[in-house]
């Protein structure tokens, strides 16, 4: 019972101290005070004007159009790694290729975001490409950090996938062409799903990279909020906090209970 | 799949290493080149590497900015304070996340899903409102300065902020997923029969965590240490957000150097010697990777 | 027995609800193979647990060699476990999987080195020393889990499902090699199992178990030629189970139609057990209208013998021939009638 009570005790003080500062956060998005900690009253007042709020509205814009492209690109390239790492048994040099592939996981986002933006500048100086930094820019920082995390989860996936299955579809009579599609998309699907989910949200959460490698128009979210509370306190982004926190419960528990179903079928 | 493609095709499945060549590489190379080159003013504010005069071809290169970096105790202190917050800061999500860590891979497998979703969910919401969360916490009318004054502890609201032991709290915070997941990723693996046997065969608890369990998911924490240790080395957002005037780290020394001062050579070179710092713990980290994710083939 | 070696008395174990043991009383003699024998979910492995220290019963006592051992802890018991997958070290060469133990005692240097190289001549693991657990095969990952054991010289020794992680070849060969080596050591083995012909093989004693109760205790003979009830007679081997009918002092087997005579008849049973081999069949060459006529169902030939189906009056049952005695049996086929004859020495009656 001791080694019971240890364990409840270490799982609360752990849990409470992971959820502490988010809860506190929420609870005072409902604040009708313009001083952030001093609790005046229940009020959406702070809800009401970050929906005026354009400057936000615009970036979170900006955030969902650069995260779902990145997501898109960075998980294509990232299960063309996972396959070319995983099944094609005479790649030349493979330590080569698993280092090119997992090197940017392990960079600092400060000398990633320095390095491409030189990078930019001086592409711009000797071929005029890219002809200004903005959303393009950004967009390509951001699927080149997360092209190497969609490619652990793709190739984690295939390296425990039970290649038989394709000869079974083969011995069925699925023509080679269509084998990809009918029988090894759909069974990495969850790692092609989550991958693309976490590049999604790495595009998303990004500061330091976005914050180089940005140009005029092209503020995502993360620039924004930090603008407004590098220096102090802003009860809209406590709102914009809570809604952000709403909609991750929500995905998590929408994915557990598919998980769940899944699991019981 | 590969096999019934035909050999040209093969190819395309490459791609992505051009990107990554093109991308992460390149650029590199160039910081490189631009960290032994000299700073002039003008646009690039650096001079170029060759240049043609009468004298034929000319190299412009110098170790000066490295030099410079090295030779100016304010630069140093300012790696040693980034060193030693990773350092500190990996133990203490070590020695945090392992117990958390365990006891989620060994609950019940209803219960674990749960947990785990739980410590997923502070992963995905955002990175820089968490760091918010604790400026907010922290203030001088914060919640805590009021549960303090509340019960008598202090009189006054302290300040808590803008002081390196709330960037330690800030780091901690934000990282401990990334230290808690890998381990757990280990753990969950972890065969519970083997502590059985070794409790049969006579080592007590602690004896039994120390010869089976510990070096068992030493890649684990080797992994997660790497995550926690490597990223908050350049970590920029948690000092400027938390941290005060009392220790300056490298990640807002590169900052300053490269919007403030707009010397491309110094916050080039400055990078670079970041990544040399970083070589050592980046090589475990690869040859990790390499050895767990691919030994079956 | 004197003295019991290992007693277990009213042990009850419960998981949330779940009745996995239910006052159990059992009493294992010194240096026997004792086998705990039953189906998933019976509450042998639970019971072999609470015997290793890992679990804690709800109710009830352990005593080994008369000591309580109940409250202590698995790593101060002098006795070990061989688990179904060995849960050898996969960080430990086969070596410090051996001596693991060993170094948990106050034991020098060449004392631990000495019983070692002994236990590696004893189990045939020479020349293996330095190879890591996942470059052995599975038959000599088992000798080195027994290694671990036997190295500690323990009283008791508990195997969970000693050979199920064997393929059948070498499964025969180790049940062997098994008893052979508990013969020249005399530890008590404790073996838990659900494959009721390696039971059988390898015990001394066996308890038969079911939903947490023991519901009989004795030697594979007793066990399968007095089985206390038609669970264990039909868990144990094939169970031909009649229904016996007591009509004014005759004694009749209802679905043979057949009158027992040479019985000392002292209660009235209500059910009888022939087991297929104790019935013998012949092929009919005439039609005659006898009362013991079958009709065969289905014919097996096994090679050393062959087991038929038989119907009478709408009832089935077994019928196994040595092929070696008659070998006219080899030519009855489907639907032929056979004759069935057997002694009456060999019915087992009982009451359900």
């Amino acid at each position: 019972m001791n080694k019971l009570f240890f364990k409840i005790f270490t799982l609360t003080i752990g849990f409470s101290f992971l959820y502490f500062p988010i809860l506190t956060l929420i609870a005072y998005s409902f604040n009708d005070n313009k001083r952030v900690m001093v609790w005046k009253g229940f009020s959406l007042r702070w809800y009401k004007e970050l929906f005026q709020n354009e400057q936000i509205l615009e970036a979170f814009y900006t955030s969902l159009k650069i995260a779902s492209l990145s997501a898109t690109f960075a998980t294509i390239m990232g299960v063309m790694i996972g396959f070319s790492l995983t099944r094609i048994s005479k790649i030349p040099a493979r330590p080569f290729f698993i280092f090119l592939s997992s090197s940017p996981l392990v960079m600092p986002e400060i000398i990633l975001g320095l390095s491409l933006l030189l990078f930019f500048i001086s592409s711009n100086h000797i071929i005029g490409f890219p002809s200004s930094k903005g959303q393009l820019t950004v967009l390509i920082s951001h699927i080149t950090f997360s092209v190497a995390f969609v490619a652990v989860i793709i190739q984690s996936r295939l390296s425990s996938y039970d290649k038989n299955i394709e000869e079974a579809a083969q011995d069925l009579g699925t023509i080679p062409n269509m084998i990809f599609w009918k029988v090894t998309a759909p069974v990495i699907l969850p790692a092609i799903l989550s991958g693309w989910l976490l590049a999604f949200t790495l595009s998303l959460d990004d500061l330091v990279v976005a914050s180089f490698t940005t140009g005029p128009g092209a503020n995502t979210l993360p620039i924004v909020v930090f603008s407004k509370v590098r220096l102090g306190l802003s009860p809209e982004v406590n709102a914009l906090s809570a809604i952000i926190m709403l909609i991750v419960i929500l995905a998590a528990i929408s994915i557990y209970l598919i998980n769940r179903s899944n699991i019981k079928k | 799949m590969i096999k019934n493609l035909k050999k040209q095709n093969v190819w395309f499945v490459f791609t992505p290493y051009l990107w990554l060549v093109l991308f992460f590489f390149v650029p590199l190379a160039l910081i490189f080149k631009i960290s032994i080159s000299v700073s002039e003013w003008g646009m690039p504010p650096y001079r170029d590497l060759f240049s043609f005069s009468e004298n034929g071809l000319k190299i412009n290169s110098t170790l000066g900015n490295y030099l410079f970096i090295f030779s100016d105790p304010f630069y140093i202190r300012s790696y040693l304070n980034s060193l030693s917050l990773a350092f500190t800061s990996t133990v203490l999500c070590l020695l945090i996340g392992y117990p958390i860590a365990f006891y989620v891979a060994k609950s019940k497998p209803s219960i674990r899903n749960i947990l785990l979703i739980m410590l997923i969910i502070p992963f995905w919401s955002s990175f820089l409102l968490r760091v918010y969360a604790w400026k907010v916490l922290l203030q001088g009318s914060g919640i805590i300065n009021s549960v303090l004054i509340h019960i008598g502890l202090i009189t006054e609201p302290i300040s808590m902020l803008h002081n390196h032991y709330a960037v330690i709290l800030g780091v901690v915070y934000t990282y401990l997923p990334f230290m808690i997941l890998p381990l757990y990723g280990y753990l969950v693996k972890f065969d519970l029969n083997l502590i059985d046997a070794s409790n049969d065969l006579g080592a007590k608890p602690l004896n039994t965590f120390v010869k089976v369990i510990l070096p068992l998911s030493l890649p684990g924490i080797v992994a997660g240490s790497m995550l926690v240790f490597i990223p908050v080395v350049g970590e920029y957002i948690i000092p400027e957000m938390l941290g005060g005037s009392d220790k300056l780290y490298f990640g807002k020394i590169i900052w300053d150097e490269f919007f403030v001062n707009r010397d491309w050579p110094i916050a080039s070179a400055l990078a670079m010697s970041g990544i040399v710092i970083l070589v050592f713990p980046i090589i475990i980290f690869q040859l990790m990777y390499a050895k767990y994710n691919f030994k079956n083939e | 027995m004197s003295e019991p070696f290992l007693q277990i008395i009213d042990v009850s174990k419960r998981f949330d609800n779940v009745v996995a043991l239910d006052k159990v009383n059992l009493k294992i003699a010194k240096s026997e193979i004792f086998s705990l024998l039953g189906s998933s979910g019976c509450g042998k492995s639970t019971l072999l647990r609470i015997i290793a220290g890992f679990e804690k019963p709800d109710e009830g006592r352990i005593l080994l060699e008369g000591k309580d051992i109940t409250k202590l802890p698995p790593y101060v018991r002098p006795l070990n476990i061989m688990f179904q997958n060995y849960a050898l070290f996969p960080h430990l060469n086969v070596t410090n999987n051996i001596q693991f133990g060993l170094k948990e005692e106050k034991i020098s240097k060449e004392e631990i080195n000495h019983r070692v190289n002994e236990i590696l001549n004893l189990l045939e693991l020479n020349g293996l020393e330095k190879r890591k657990i996942n470059e052995i095969s599975g038959g000599q990952q088992q000798r080195v889990a027994l290694a671990r054991c036997l190295v500690k010289k323990p009283k008791l020794l508990l195997l969970d499902e000693p050979l199920a992680a064997l393929d059948k070849q070498l499964r025969v060969q180790t049940q062997f090699e098994l008893v052979n080596l508990q013969y020249k050591l005399g530890i008590t083995f404790i073996i838990v199992t659900h494959d009721q012909e390696e039971a059988m093989s390898l015990s001394d004693r066996m308890a038969i178990m079911k939903n947490g109760e023991i519901l009989q205790v004795g030697n594979p003979v007793e066990i399968y030629e007095k089985p206390k009830d038609k669970y264990i007679a039909n868990f144990i081997g094939t169970a031909n189970i009649f229904n016996v009918l007591n009509k004014n002092n005759q004694i009749i087997i209802k679905e043979l139609n057949y009158e027992v005579k040479n019985i000392n008849k002292k209660e009235n049973y209500v059910k009888c057990l022939i087991r297929p081999e104790k019935i013998s069949v012949k092929k009919l060459e005439n039609q005659s209208d006898n009362l013991n006529i079958g009709v065969v169902k289905e014919v097996a030939y096994l090679g050393s013998y062959t087991k038929y189906l038989i119907e009478v009056n709408g009832f089935e049952f077994y019928s196994f021939m040595q092929n070696s005695l008659v070998s006219d049996n080899l030519q009855i086929r489907w639907d032929d009638k056979v004759q069935i004859s057997f002694n009456e020495t060999s019915i087992y009656f009982f009451n359900d």
